[in-house]
């Protein structure tokens, strides 16, 4: 089938979005900072938007490397 | 329910005749003014009107702002102001070329309605099986982040004829389908012109194309989208739907290691057989895109290229409704 190493790298691509809530929720979703008067919701985003930031860049590099290992041939032709 | 159903129906009608009505009228006036651009991938010498981003914003305004006379609502005229800017910056990079980082910032800035109108509220970003998280003001740039994303991911994938519109129409009533299973019957709603708006300028853009989307067409379209995304609560669900788009920008990116107008890249991915097929680039400075891993196996023509992307959307699509399922699962 055309594209057939297509069709699992979206495969792959759903699975780790699937498998990024499982980190996402658990870790994001507890966060709750306190101690730092009006600025608690200020630093408490801070925080949550460094752990997404941070989750986002390991996710495409994972994309990344599977690029390449799946696309391997293709892509060194 | 039936007054929803028949405003469904109704919308879905304006949508798809205004569109499939003025487009002829605008690749008139467009032949008329001499605003046609070559098509490369044709044999002889072809010159295709561009830009059709005036009437899917026609379309698209027409539905609705019937859709609000029957519903008024915030989510509606974030969906309206959001688009209708998308629309000028794509008409602004048509009539002249600006800068790779020109679009994102605008497209930025064309974000903005969503937040002043408050219909991104209640500001969390949906998971499948794990529940969602509350994220206040991260989530405000988030919005700011998703119009420029979506926009130009669509406009990326709108290299060939009859791609971009085929890839939304499949695209956005997959996410039709998934605001239903959510049980988002509002958005559903307002999610429907953008599948119809889409087909409708399908039948001009398909292969050989009457006419070109052009900037104005592709970030109207995917500006939309994402806005529907937005305010439907369903981000998560729309990207997976846009993943073969994803992939190719992704590619892209990944190859060139910067943002770039694909104008300026010099080294063509793809070049032409001696009978005009498309065929993958030996050139191994030129970047890597969805058509040429498509290509790597063996040239096709255009139409099969299109044809094998449009196979990748439904495989999208399937995934996103599957997931939206999965949103009503929590472990």
């Amino acid at each position: 089938m055309k594209g057939s190493l297509i069709f699992f790298y979206i495969f792959v691509m759903w699975i780790l979005i699937i498998a990024g809530g499982a980190l996402v929720v658990p870790i994001i979703a507890h966060i709750s900072i306190h101690g730092f008067g009006r600025l608690d919701s200020v630093v408490d985003s801070s925080v949550k938007a460094g752990i997404a930031i941070m989750l986002v860049v390991i996710w495409i590099l994972i994309m990344s490397k599977i690029k390449n290992w799946i696309f391997h041939r293709q892509i060194s032709r | 329910m039936l007054d929803k159903t028949l405003v469904a129906v109704l919308i879905s009608a304006i949508a798809f005749v205004t569109v499939y009505g003025t487009t002829p009228r605008l690749i008139s006036f467009l032949n008329k003014k001499n605003m046609t651009v070559k098509d490369y991938n044709k044999e002889t010498i072809t010159m295709v009107t561009r830009p059709g981003g005036p009437s899917i914003l026609v379309g698209i305004l027409a539905s609705e702002f019937t859709l609000y006379g029957f519903f008024p609502s915030a989510s509606i005229l974030a969906i309206i102001s959001t688009t209708s800017l998308a629309f000028l910056v794509g008409l602004a990079d048509d009539r002249k070329v600006l800068g790779g980082w020109f679009k994102p910032l605008a497209l930025a800035v064309s974000a903005l309605p969503i937040i002043l109108l408050g219909a991104y509220v209640p500001p969390h970003l949906a998971f499948p099986l794990f529940g969602s998280v509350k994220i206040p003001e991260l989530y405000l740039g988030l919005i700011v982040i998703i119009i420029p994303v979506m926009g130009n991911t669509i406009n990326s994938i709108d290299v060939l004829n009859g791609v971009a519109s085929g890839f939304m129409t499949i695209a956005s009533f997959a996410l039709t389908i998934c605001l239903v299973i959510v049980q988002n019957y509002d958005i559903a709603l307002a999610s429907l012109p953008l599948g119809f708006v889409s087909l409708a300028f399908y039948k001009y853009h398909k292969v050989p194309s009457k006419i070109f989307p052009g900037d104005s067409g592709a970030l109207t379209l995917g500006a939309m989208y994402g806005v529907i995304s937005i305010v439907g609560h369903v981000e998560i669900i729309a990207a997976i739907a846009l993943l073969p788009a994803v992939i190719n920008s992704f590619l892209f990116l990944s190859s060139v290691k910067r943002i770039i107008e694909h104008r300026q890249i010099k080294a063509k991915p793809v070049v032409h057989t001696e009978d005009f097929k498309l065929m993958a680039s030996d050139d191994k400075s030129a970047p890597v895109t969805l058509v040429r891993l498509i290509l790597a196996n063996g040239p096709l023509t255009e139409k099969q290229v299109g044809f094998v992307i449009f196979k990748l959307a439904l495989f999208a699509a399937a995934l996103a409704i599957i997931t939206s399922f999965m949103m009503e699962i929590k472990l």
